[in-house]
């Protein structure tokens, strides 16, 4: 019960909660049960790929080109709307190449041992250029897009919209992966000690390659869910929102060092993040302050971390301050 | 008989080594784009031209030789950028405050040294890994100067202070390749002749080592930090002074620039080796392929991809190679 209490996860609930308390204090309207489940929609992207960047950071990496992948994909999503193709095989497909770009992100982690914030930052701005050579530059607007492509993911059911129910599926699904699949719990193992992961036979870089695809499969499916949403493909689709999804994953107690972290972490930085957002036009502070809260809130998040992973374990010899 | 075989104390002589080193590779590369560029485009070999196309490189230079010690070091600054846009907008306030020129400057230099005293604490105080805590102010630096301008701009600047950014202090020799210049030979100095410089490979190979031998390790990272604080700030001011304007999107994306010259100039991203002349040479090649881009109309996205392709190239080609010859 107290190491509940302790928890991460329950931190962060309740700050989320007094959060949410002190704006409904003011606006009531704020918790009502319709605006903090479209508050959720807002956040269902973050989700996504917070869940993906999660496992990513669990085995000591981390993945900068996400933003960019989910814009590259969801462009595709557009142009092969434009052309033509059904919905049914433009989410697949989309899907698919998301994975792909995760899988270059990988492959030259795992073959080249390439440090996979250079590989990401250089695939980043790679990925966001690609999108430029695709379309000159140019913007697809809602009107190009048919009706049936922008409306799934809005479409509601049992009271919430299809892409809310996507986001709770992956979470589902990820609670699965991460706790009851080999590959889920090599995420830790690798991230937790490579060393004695190698010699419980476990390849490092080969565990990185998957996180590298699940990462570029979800950015690939939130590319649809995005641009179908906002009904608007562009070069600069979610540029910086990489930054959103590490803040996630960081104020979710994933380590940075690798090997700590839960699907419940994750859900839940996301989900404060997605409040913050959704909270200041409310509260009447301009969207500008937006990108200092986020910073803000990483760094207080890292400090925190570290110094809740500094009391954990017995000292057997004595600390070397290097 | 005895007669004393002749066994060589080393198997390659200095100058067979500096040949083979990746310096000389870089400088081949640069001679070539250079020769390449005068024959795509007649507008090439044009001292103006050619001196225009130093602005290209030489802000992100002078942030590039600390980001080199730093990264030597085993750390990263990824909040440089951000500190161009939060000094900049701190000489924009200087500015409207009625501060004249000395004033504005020293306010971009001051905000810039801050700035990096804020990541060099938050690291060796608190002990936090770079990357994310750079990541973390990269969000908060450009995010403080967006709430101070929003969607404004600081416009109007003193005529005295186009000097950093467009003033020639001989002939086609403008101001920032001189200071880029000045700041090459004492980062040359500072990192390959001085106690300091040896401290910081040390460090980068092996902290715990360094701390034993006696480096007080975090106050070289804590100085490291200042240092390319203080570069961001001076490229701040050289940059708000060539454009005569501040908006908080100034220099986005330009610490992926920096790093990836420091890589290119053969900086191990892993720390503990890489040279300041290899800096000053990738910062050429950088220049003058951006430079031969311009001339040719290919536009600033493009050659975004092919500064991605240029810092992941140079890393995987040479474990490439090294594979190939041992397979």
């Amino acid at each position: 019960m107290t190491a509940l209490l302790k928890s991460r996860e329950a931190l962060l609930m309740v700050v989320i909660a007094v959060m949410t308390a002190l704006i409904a204090l003011r606006f009531p309207g704020f918790v009502a049960p319709a605006n903090l489940a479209s508050v959720f929609n807002d956040t269902a992207p973050l989700i996504i790929l917070a869940l993906g960047q999660m496992c990513v950071i669990l085995t000591k990496s981390i993945d900068l080109s996400v933003a960019a992948s989910l814009a590259l994909c969801g462009m595709t999503a557009a142009l092969m709307n434009g052309a033509g193709v059904p919905l049914v095989v433009i989410v697949p497909a989309v899907t698919v190449l998301g994975a792909l770009l995760g899988a270059v992100n990988g492959i030259l982690v795992w073959k080249l041992d390439i440090p996979s914030i250079v590989v990401t930052l250089g695939t980043m701005t790679i990925y966001r250029g690609i999108i430029f050579l695709m379309t000159d530059g140019k913007w697809v607007n809602a009107h190009e897009m048919t009706d049936g492509f922008k409306a799934f993911p809005r479409a509601v059911i049992l009271g919430l919209p299809v892409m809310s129910w996507i986001a709770l599926a992956i979470v589902a699904a990820f609670a699965v992966l991460v706790s009851r699949t080999p590959l889920g719990r090599a995420l830790f193992a690798v991230g937790g000690n490579p060393n004695a992961a190698v010699y419980t036979g476990l390849s490092v870089g080969r565990t990185q390659f998957f996180a590298f695809v699940i990462s570029g499969a979800l950015a690939g499916l939130a590319g649809y869910l995005w641009i179908a949403r906002y009904a608007v493909a562009y070069v600069d689709v979610a540029g910086g929102f990489e930054l959103d999804v590490v803040a996630a994953c960081v104020i979710g107690g994933i380590s940075i060092a690798g090997g700590i972290g839960s699907v419940g972490g994750a859900v839940l930085g996301a989900i404060f993040i997605g409040v913050v957002k959704n909270a200041l036009p409310v509260i009447g502070i301009s969207p500008f302050w937006q990108m200092a809260i986020s910073g803000t809130a990483i760094i207080l998040a890292v400090a925190f971390n570290a110094a809740q992973s500094r009391a954990k374990g017995r000292m057997i010899l004595k600390e070397v301050a290097a | 008989m005895s007669d004393a075989r002749h066994i060589p104390d080393r198997l390659t002589t200095p100058w067979q080594r500096r040949l083979r080193s990746w310096e000389s590779l870089l400088l081949v590369v640069a001679v070539a784009i250079f020769i390449a560029n005068s024959f795509a485009s007649p507008y090439f070999l044009n001292a103006w031209n050619l001196s225009d196309a130093t602005f290209n490189f030489t802000e992100k230079a002078m942030i590039a030789f600390a980001m080199a010690m730093l990264i030597i070091a085993g750390e990263i600054d990824l909040s440089v950028a951000s500190i161009i846009a939060l000094a900049s907008t701190a000489m924009g306030l200087a500015h409207q405050a009625g501060a004249d020129t000395p004033v504005i400057v020293l306010t971009g230099l001051a905000t810039g040294v801050l700035c990096g005293a804020f990541n060099g604490t938050l690291v060796t105080r608190f002990g936090l890994p770079s990357i994310v805590v750079t990541i973390g102010t990269m969000s908060l630096f450009r995010g403080l100067s967006f709430i101070v301008l929003g969607d404004q701009a600081f416009t109007g600047y003193p005529k005295s202070l186009a000097y950093f950014g467009q003033g020639y202090v001989w002939w086609v020799i403008s101001f920032e390749l001189a200071l880029f210049a000045v700041a090459a030979v004492v980062f040359g100095v500072l990192l390959h002749r001085t106690n300091f410089g040896r401290s910081v490979y040390a460090i980068g190979n092996n902290p715990t080592a360094a701390l034993f031998s006696g480096i007080r390790v975090n106050r070289v990272r804590f100085i490291l930090f200042l240092l390319t604080g203080l570069m961001s700030g001076i490229a701040a001011v050289c940059l708000t002074s060539r454009l005569g304007s501040t908006r908080p999107s100034i220099a986005t994306g330009m610490e992926l620039e920096v790093v990836t010259m420091v890589v290119l100039g053969g900086v191990s991203i892993l720390g503990g080796s890489g040279t300041i002349p290899g800096v000053v040479i990738a910062a050429f090649v950088m220049g003058l392929v951006t430079f031969g881009f311009g001339l040719l109309n290919v536009p600033g996205i493009v050659m975004s991809i092919f500064i991605g392709l240029l810092l992941i190239g140079v890393i995987a080609l040479p474990r490439l190679w090294s594979r190939f010859r041992s397979a």
